[in-house]
């Protein structure tokens, strides 16, 4: 299992290498002169000539490249050129407002997605089962920022019952402010006893999190039910019928015991998906995190934030895809890491 | 951890006779009927496409695709002479809603066959002549794959700037490693077989080899990737245009008919809603047709 572990993590480390080439190389082969950004369009050759020098964009490109890298390892992740703001620390402090919509919408896929799975695969081939497979694909297939649009028509607009964006109104924040302990407004305002904003931040939150809950909500969906399908079909499941264990037993305790692991591993994938679906519904809803502020960099060709969030998502992404690997290898003893390693 | 780790079986090669393509194409129907919900996308897909490539003659006012302005007419709720209603620039949107479905099939096809042209030799090469190339093309191709291919697109286009020709540009730089490692395992699978060792030893070139023997008997593979990846593909343009980081006004692209439509979507629905529902037809339809074509293709899931 360590043995695992470190080979993944050395793997890691030269996907890591081979992003940060990448996105190092396309950022300074662009046409664009980062140094006159720096200084502002009223500035002189002098001061763009003083910002290059100050920048490092003087030296050659592999030091360039040098200095980026240590930069990474020791937490200088280089300067917005827009805020003038060091790019970690923003990051950081946008992290936990879509950190918390991701994960509601996980837990809205999961709640909703296992069951309909199970009953999918149980009722294969029924009516209800080609009802779940469309539901399904079309969570997939769905525009997310379209969703985000014709929920807000519906439940804002017609019926009233959401509010249309932003995490929480500006009379609750004013009236029932909260302290900043985590950042996740939900833990904050519960931790704090702070009922009035708690209640206001979770109903803002429903319609982003339901938008974000559709496509792993497909995946689940798909995955639970051809796993559950493989399952069911095994020896060991008919045995007990054979001993008159009762079915919703066999489904859902001994059954969907062994379809979880492939749905895990699925989801581990589609967290990073929904890192990348924060910029389009961040933007549908006004929500300011990570998408938000990673989109209003790229259109104002902050380079170093591209660079830096490009970054940040892809130690995320190595990082859920091990810890989901570990994780299901110690739920089922079946599998032995170290050799597939 | 894949418990399937045996290679597929592949399909039985039938011969480029009459008597074979009359038998692929009862085949077909035959999966047409089983797999009702891929003929359903199989239909929408045809649908969309005759309506892609008759587009100029069925829209009701070709003029409004790109710059028409009829300021007399704008935002319009849909009735007779506007099946879909107008924009703010009083633009029928059923005229730009089927411009913006030539336009996507047009995305989509440009991305892929790009894709392909980069992927398919790679995998070819990588897969016909093994050890170390093999590694070191596989590990390059991983440092894709390890990243989601949504970021990856808006990483490159955000840097190259954003435009309709860099967007299809980023996509199909995210695209091409999953063509490439499919088209590696075929050739790892195939190089294997009677006629391939023959062929060997007859002393053919390798290049003749890899493109005469092996490339058609994975088109079956190929076909189903390609089939996976158009509707995503349609997808991420249409979310990359929503974020203005592609297409740019007054290009009739569904993603950017729809970022210009938030400003007025409150009050006049039709305005996002119809562009929308052809995203996710197209999609669906796609993904559709791909999952019941995998299903058919893989003898594990076949009888089941």
């Amino acid at each position: 299992m360590i043995r695992f572990i470190i080979k993944r993590l050395l793997l890691g480390l030269f996907v890591l290498a081979g992003v940060s080439v990448i996105t190092f190389t396309v950022a300074r082969v662009v046409p664009s002169d980062p140094a006159a950004r720096w200084v502002g369009p009223r500035a002189n050759a002098e001061q763009i000539a003083a910002a290059r020098i100050e920048l490092g964009l003087d030296k050659p490109l592999p030091q360039q490249y040098i200095t980026y890298m240590k930069g990474l390892f020791t937490g200088d992740w280089g300067t917005s050129i827009r805020t003038h703001q060091p790019v970690l620390r923003e990051l950081l402090s946008f992290l936990p407002s879509s950190l918390e919509l991701i994960l509601a919408g996980m837990l809205i896929a999961v709640v909703i997605g296992i069951p309909l799975g199970v009953i999918s695969a149980v009722k294969k081939d029924s009516w209800i089962d080609q009802l779940t497979r469309t539901f399904s694909v079309g969570g997939v297939s769905i525009p997310t920022f379209w969703l985000g649009l014709i929920l807000q028509l519906v439940f804002f607009r017609q019926l009233s019952l959401f509010p249309l964006g932003e995490r929480v109104s500006t009379n609750t924040s004013l009236l029932y402010p909260i302290d900043n302990w985590t950042g996740f407004y939900l833990l904050d305002s519960l931790l704090q006893g702070n009922f009035d904003f708690f209640k206001d931040a979770a109903l803002h939150l429903v319609l982003p999190a339901l938008t974000m809950a559709a496509y792993p909500l497909g995946l689940v969906i798909r995955m639970i039910r051809s796993s559950m399908i493989d399952v069911l079909g095994e020896e060991h499941i008919r045995v007990l019928k054979a001993y008159g264990i009762p079915a919703w037993r066999r489904v859902f305790v001994y059954g969907l015991k062994n379809a979880l692991g492939p749905t895990a591993t699925s989801l581990g994938l589609t967290f990073a998906y929904a890192l990348t679906s924060t910029f389009l519904i961040e933007a549908v809803f006004s929500w300011p995190g990570l998408g938000m502020y990673a989109s209003q960099a790229i259109l104002a060709n902050d380079y170093p934030v591209t660079m830096a969030i490009t970054f940040l998502v892809t130690v995320t992404y190595i990082l859920i895809n091990l810890l989901v690997d570990v994780v299901v290898a110690m739920l089922d003893p079946r599998i032995k890491l170290y050799q597939n390693a | 951890m894949n418990s399937n780790s045996l290679p597929a079986p592949l399909p039985p090669v039938i011969e480029e006779t009459s008597a074979g393509r009359a038998y692929k194409l009862k085949e077909f129907i035959l999966f047409l009927r089983v797999h009702k919900l891929a003929a359903i996308g199989l239909s929408i897909i045809v649908i969309l496409l005759i309506i892609a490539v008759i587009g100029p003659l069925i829209s009701p006012y070709p003029d409004d695709a790109y710059k028409a302005v009829h300021l007399e007419n704008k935002l319009l709720p849909p009735s007779w002479a506007h099946l879909f209603g107008t924009d703010e620039l009083g633009r029928d949107l059923l005229t730009r809603t089927i411009y913006g479905t030539r336009l996507s099939f047009q995305i989509g096809i440009s991305v892929i066959l790009l894709s392909i042209l980069i992927g398919i030799p790679y995998g070819l090469i990588s897969g016909y002549f093994g050890g170390w190339v093999d590694n070191v093309m596989m590990r390059v191709c991983e440092v894709f794959l390890s990243f989601p291919s949504m970021l990856l697109s808006i990483s490159i286009v955000a840097l190259l700037g954003p435009s309709l020709n860099n967007m299809m540009l980023s996509i199909a730089l995210s695209w091409w490693p999953w063509f490439a490692r499919l088209m590696r395992s075929e050739a790892v699978a195939i190089k294997e077989r009677g006629f391939v060792e023959a062929a060997k030893s007859m002393g053919v070139h390798p290049l003749v080899i890899i493109f005469r023997h092996i490339w058609p008997n994975s088109l079956s593979v190929i076909i189903v990737q390609i089939s996976m990846a158009f509707g995503s593909v349609i997808l991420t343009a249409a979310s990359l245009s929503f974020l203005g980081l592609g297409a740019q006004p007054p290009t009739p692209e569904w993603g950017l008919i729809i970022s210009t439509g938030r400003a007025y979507f409150l009050t006049n629905w039709w305005y996002v809603t119809f562009p929308g529902v052809f995203i996710l037809l197209t999609v669906m339809a796609f993904n559709f047709l791909g999952d019941g074509l995998r299903d058919y293709l893989d003898p594990k899931t076949r009888n089941s």
